[in-house]
């Protein structure tokens, strides 16, 4: 019943001798929120360029609405992308830009804009160039979603933003996508801040994705062991680990696996805590360097 | 919601909660998908399948074009599935902890007792 929405088979993109996107294969279905994340340089803002037409792939195939996005009007209409620091001219103050907005953005709504300016508080008739850093950034949350584009892209859109104001910027998301739904792409360091609003993740390291599951499925995915260095490596044998951390005489190491009761049982009989990972930290393990660095070692010392 | 489990597992453990504890008696309607999405900010898919989950267990059951509904039965149903996972879920660790600490099962015993006089 999904339709796809995005197909990606081998894309690439390189800039001289380096590979910023490196075969990357995915889809993107419709209606579901993504969480695209990865470390900075990790390609996720040169993937959504290449999805929107901005620059083009060097390699691989690429279908957006059915259709190579690049120089097709009909596609880059039903898309919107807010990048990381939107520019606009300098004579332009936020008004000008939700007065534009139309010309570009089918479906949007001048009347839910004009309430999200109330939220964020946003001064409509002051020069862009004289706004703060946070102020600016609501500008391009405003356009991202009173512009209701079935493909919304959100790169890093809160540079600047205080707490109030992006808790505000997902509540809104939630309400809108809930009535009108599209598909969103949110690529962010805030991970466990927009951990629960993602439906699937696409984790991208070093050009290549490292992961791409559904949420609830990662969540609970990996558990830490903590406790005396010896009981907490045998437990850990013949598991997968993902990272691993001692003092003295303690160890604290995390395993890709969610236990079961058995486990949880045999691991309180040994003495040793368990304790959750986030999202965030999973990903900090994922694509920390060191870790990746010498995968061998980790092994032997297992 | 706790990081370590699936927030749609979560999501319909509350409602089973609120069932159990009759704030959600049989016959009453639960929040909507969307309801619960915004109140608990997550994303509706993952609200739709802690609400499916319970249908699929009928605890809750849809009627078309109105909403859903907590079934007649559910709340035995459900107190009966807890207590079959009681002993490991709760049992098993405090014994493993008693045992830990030098308590015995009489004495452990009379603590039960005694904490469930002073609540």
């Amino acid at each position: 019943m999904t339709r796809t929405v995005v197909r990606a088979g081998g894309l690439t993109k390189r800039y001289g001798t380096f590979t910023a996107v490196d075969a990357v294969d995915f889809t993107l279905e419709e209606n579901r929120i993504y969480g695209l994340l990865g470390r900075n340089g990790a390609g996720k803002t040169t993937v959504m360029q290449m999805l929107t037409g901005q620059i083009f792939p060097d390699g691989g195939t690429l279908d957006v609405f059915g259709r190579e996005p690049a120089e097709h009007a009909d596609v880059l209409r039903r898309i919107c992308f807010i990048a990381e620091s939107q520019r606009y001219p300098d004579s332009f103050k936020p008004s000008h830009v939700f007065t534009a907005a139309p010309w570009f953005f089918e479906h949007w709504d001048a009347e839910f804009a004009e309430r999200l300016v109330h939220d964020f508080r946003l001064p409509l008739n002051r020069y862009v160039k004289k706004l703060s850093r946070g102020q600016l950034s609501a500008v391009g949350v405003i356009v991202g979603l009173a512009s209701r584009a079935p493909l919304t892209f959100f790169d890093e859109p809160y540079l600047g933003l205080d707490a109030v104001a992006r808790h505000i910027f997902y509540d809104r998301l939630l309400e809108d996508y809930a009535e009108h739904p599209r598909t969103i792409v949110l690529s962010t360091h805030l991970i466990d801040e927009v951990a629960n609003l993602l439906e699937h993740l696409l984790v991208i390291d070093q050009g290549r994705i490292l992961l791409d599951r559904d949420a609830d499925e990662v969540r609970g995915s990996a558990t830490t062991v903590a406790g005396g260095r010896a009981a907490v490596e045998s437990f850990v044998a013949d598991r997968a680990v993902i990272g691993r951390e001692s003092l003295g005489g303690l160890a604290s190491v995390t395993i890709d696996e969610r236990l079961g009761q058995a486990d949880r049982i045999r691991a309180a009989e040994l003495g040793l805590e368990l304790a959750p990972v986030s999202l965030q930290q999973l990903i900090v393990h994922m694509t920390g360097t060191d870790l990746r660095a010498d995968p061998t070692e980790q092994e032997v010392a297992a | 919601m706790d990081e370590s489990r699936p927030i749609f597992i979560q999501i319909a453990e509350q409602v089973e909660n609120d069932i159990i504890e009759g704030s959600l008696p049989e016959g009453s309607q639960i929040p909507s998908t969307n309801e619960f999405a915004a109140f608990l900010r997550v994303n509706p898919a993952t609200a739709l399948k802690g609400v499916n989950r319970l249908v699929d267990d009928g605890i809750v059951e849809k009627r078309r074009g109105i909403g859903m509904f907590v079934t007649q039965g559910a709340r035995a149903r459900l107190i009966e599935r807890r207590r079959a996972d009681f002993a490991t879920e709760y049992i098993r660790p405090l014994i493993i902890e008693a045992e830990k600490l030098g308590i015995d099962i009489d004495e452990l015993a009379g603590l039960l007792r005694a904490e469930r006089i002073n609540s």
